[in-house]
């Protein structure tokens, strides 16, 4: 018997194209007509879905800038939520075009991932939460106490260099995602919650009683927080530094998201600079001439947008501090556009 | 093949002239190569492609960071473990958490699932009942929030540190998990585990020659119970006499946590309880199934030749049952293995947790930390089907 078979050359087209598109990140953003952010999970005031589904916060409102010094259009934005772990793969793999989620500049991540830090939005320190009623004042105290912390973080390894260098013994219990790490500290299972100090008043705004926690007073690391994208496409990096400190330099020379238009005929040539009636330097790093002018008309200055997501107009009602100005005492610093 | 059947046979007329296009054997072997040059270029490529991409984009590889530091601390380490150690030592301790995971979590699976499967067919409506509701529940529910319902379950209801419940023993519990005392080995206590070595070499011969004596005179000799009197009495004359080198640790509290003791992390609880009653629940029908794949006339068949209930279910009913049970529970155990790997969404520090984790993210080596780990649960599962084979070989019906 021979059976009657039909040579059939099953698939096996070994065609691929050799690495990934050769386009820069602007034109493919533009392409495909919006922004793919990197975001927190849920994190208030920073990044986190209101009431009615929408993204806002802090280093939600820097997607939208950098959407509307592109497009002059802050709604084109899509958010990708992400967990700490997870953050670096999405953003070397091309998943996210930026990532703005609280994230700590390292030598480290700026070199060995592969990635590029260029403005920081955020001076933060690491610092930690506890209970009341736990009668401690001071985060020295903590020996042996058991800390809740998310995984994929500086914070983790911070805290194991504080308790190490202060002969304390650690009792780390490690989460994936931020809101088991809070559900856990909020089911007494930590003494204390560990973060960045801005991080710990957002949580402490979710616990079932935010008025039985303390913030302890040290500060036991430094936490510059910013944007960051891939190394390697040096327009792209410029785009992303460049709103951030066209952000600054609006709020130092007065410029709001109420003023724009009428700043539009100031004599100041700082401010005719900065909202493109001198000079070409949208169409420098690729952008069109209005670009810092679009970005302040859809989310105002730095200072606005501090106030609004996490300072004096929010519930977290965090002083300037270190990111006020640097002319109001504080270490915000851009260079001049010009 | 209905083709080949009504078709008149041109096969065995042609066979000298058949073309090499058409030969089988030819073509086998032309597909074969094909196959295997198709594979090969597919992995280069993918390798290739994996190594330019990494190049271009200025990342680090290359296996170099195992040997540098880990930085991180570890909530539970069966093995010495700082943050000053390497991150090739986090992956041991990570590796060795989910092993331990997975070996009593297979234990506690399987003796559920035993019983439960084995309840299921009682004659109590009562018991067959509520194993049956335990079965068509936890299997039909996903295991990860099983996890979280436990690990919730566990911290809800348990109170805090100072206000632990004492167990008898010095013993307690409270939300940072259970503590027990826990002995400490003092010198002279190697005699005791000398002698309990030679009780369980004593007990193994006196049930060889037990059988021996069985199949060559037909007299029975209670093996079982001189070996486990043996295998307790011996070593501890032994460690009476050498003057008790064993001090018990007592938990004390002391600041914030306990202090001293066995610690068993209230994480590695929700987790071990969540994987065990998810797996048993499918082992549990497995069981079932294989007792009532076994024919009725078999325990009938025993009980004419004067055999009672017990002899009868030992003897008879499980050898061939377990032929029945034990492919279909290697699948369970690999399941519960791989499961382990949602220990992160309850915090215990598994390999997946702790080195596709944390390590990955501090280094940024996400090729090579998956790479490894994916490795490591190939390497767990094909040793745990391998030993399952052996098994079933073992037990398997010889049939001539």
């Amino acid at each position: 018997m021979k059976q009657l078979m039909i040579p059939v050359i099953a698939g096996a087209m070994f065609s691929f194209a050799a690495g990934a598109a050769s386009a820069t990140t602007l034109e493919d953003v533009k392409a495909k007509g919006f922004l793919q952010c990197g975001v927190n999970t849920g994190l208030i005031g920073f990044a986190a879905p209101d009431d009615a589904g929408e993204w806002t916060g802090f280093d939600v409102d820097f997607c939208k800038a950098i959407a509307a010094a592109i497009f002059n259009d802050a709604t084109k934005v899509k958010y990708t939520p992400l967990t700490a772990k997870d953050r670096f793969t999405a953003l070397q793999s091309g998943e996210i075009d930026l990532l703005s989620r609280n994230t700590t500049w390292t030598m480290s991540r700026d070199t060995a991932l592969g990635l590029a830090f260029g403005v920081v939005t955020y001076y933060d320190g690491q610092g930690f939460m506890v209970r009341k009623d736990a009668g401690i004042t001071s985060a020295l105290e903590l020996s042996g106490a058991a800390v809740c912390v998310q995984t994929g973080t500086t914070t983790e390894l911070n805290l194991a260099d504080y308790f190490s260098r202060n002969n304390m013994e650690l009792n780390p219990v490690v989460f994936e995602k931020v809101e088991e790490a809070n559900a856990a500290y909020d089911a007494n299972r930590c003494d204390a919650y560990t973060t960045d100090a801005s991080g710990l008043y957002s949580t402490r705004l979710t616990l079932a009683a935010p008025d039985d926690h303390i913030i302890l007073p040290e500060i036991i690391s430094k936490e510059p927080l910013g944007p960051v994208v891939r190394q390697g496409d040096e327009e792209w990096f410029n785009i992303m530094k460049w709103v951030g400190f066209a952000l600054l330099n609006a709020e130092e020379l007065g410029v709001t998201q109420a003023n724009v238009d009428e700043m539009m005929s100031s004599e100041n040539q700082s401010v005719q600079r900065l909202l493109g009636k001198d000079g070409t330097f949208g169409e420098d790093i690729g952008l069109t001439t209005a670009w810092a002018a679009d970005v302040l008309k859809a989310v105002g200055n730095y200072g606005e947008i501090f106030e609004r997501n996490i300072g004096a107009d929010s519930p977290l009602q965090i002083a300037r501090g270190l990111n006020a100005l640097w002319t109001k005492g504080g270490i915000q610093y851009a260079p001049p556009i010009r | 093949m209905a083709v080949g059947d009504m078709a008149p046979d041109r096969g065995v007329r042609g066979a000298a002239r058949v073309s090499p296009l058409y030969d089988p054997k030819i073509r086998g072997i032309v597909f074969q190569v094909l196959l295997a040059i198709g594979v090969v270029a597919f992995f280069w490529w993918a390798i290739d492609n994996a190594r330019e991409n990494l190049e271009r984009a200025n990342i680090a590889s290359g296996f170099d960071f195992l040997w540098s530091r880990a930085g991180f601390a570890i909530s539970q380490s069966l093995i010495d473990y700082t943050p000053d150690d390497s991150y090739l030592r986090s992956f041991f301790v990570g590796l060795i958490n989910t092993l331990l995971v997975g070996v009593i979590g297979v234990f506690l699976a399987s003796i559920i699932g035993f019983i439960v499967g084995i309840a299921r067919l009682s004659r109590n409506w009562l018991v067959a009942g509520i194993a049956g509701v335990y079965v068509e529940t936890l299997r039909n529910i996903p295991v990860l929030l099983q996890l979280l319902f436990w690990y919730k379950a566990v911290l809800a209801v348990l109170p805090g540190p100072r206000q632990a419940v004492e167990l008898p023993l010095g013993s307690n519990l409270s939300n940072r998990g259970l503590l027990l005392p826990w002995p400490d080995v003092e010198p002279g206590f190697g005699a005791t585990v000398v002698a309990l070595g030679v009780a369980i070499v004593a007990a193994i011969g006196i049930s060889i020659w037990a059988r021996r004596r069985l199949y060559a005179t037909g007299q029975t000799f209670p093996a079982f119970w001189t070996g486990l009197g043996l295998i307790v009495f011996l070593p501890l004359l032994v460690f009476l006499a050498s003057g008790s080198p064993l001090q018990l640790m007592y938990p004390e509290l002391k600041g914030f946590n306990f202090v001293g003791g066995l610690h068993i992390q209230p994480e590695f609880v929700a987790l071990l309880l969540g994987l065990s009653l998810y797996t048993a629940t499918f082992i549990a029908e497995i069981v079932r199934a294989g007792i009532l794949a076994v024919a009725k006339g078999q325990s009938e068949a025993a009980f004419a030749l004067g055999m009672r209930q017990g002899p009868t279910l030992r003897l008879v009913i499980i050898p061939q049952a377990m032929r029945v049970i034990i492919p279909p529970l290697t699948n369970q155990y690999l399941n519960l293995i791989k499961n382990s790997s949602l220990a992160v969404a309850v915090g215990y520090p598994d390999l997946v947790s702790v080195f596709a984790g944390t390590v990955l993210n501090q280094t940024g080596q996400a090729v090579e930390a998956i790479t490894i780990t994916m490795l490591v649960y190939l390497a767990i599962s094909v040793a745990t089907s391998l030993f399952m084979n052996w098994f079933n070989r073992r037990v398997a019906l010889v049939e001539r």
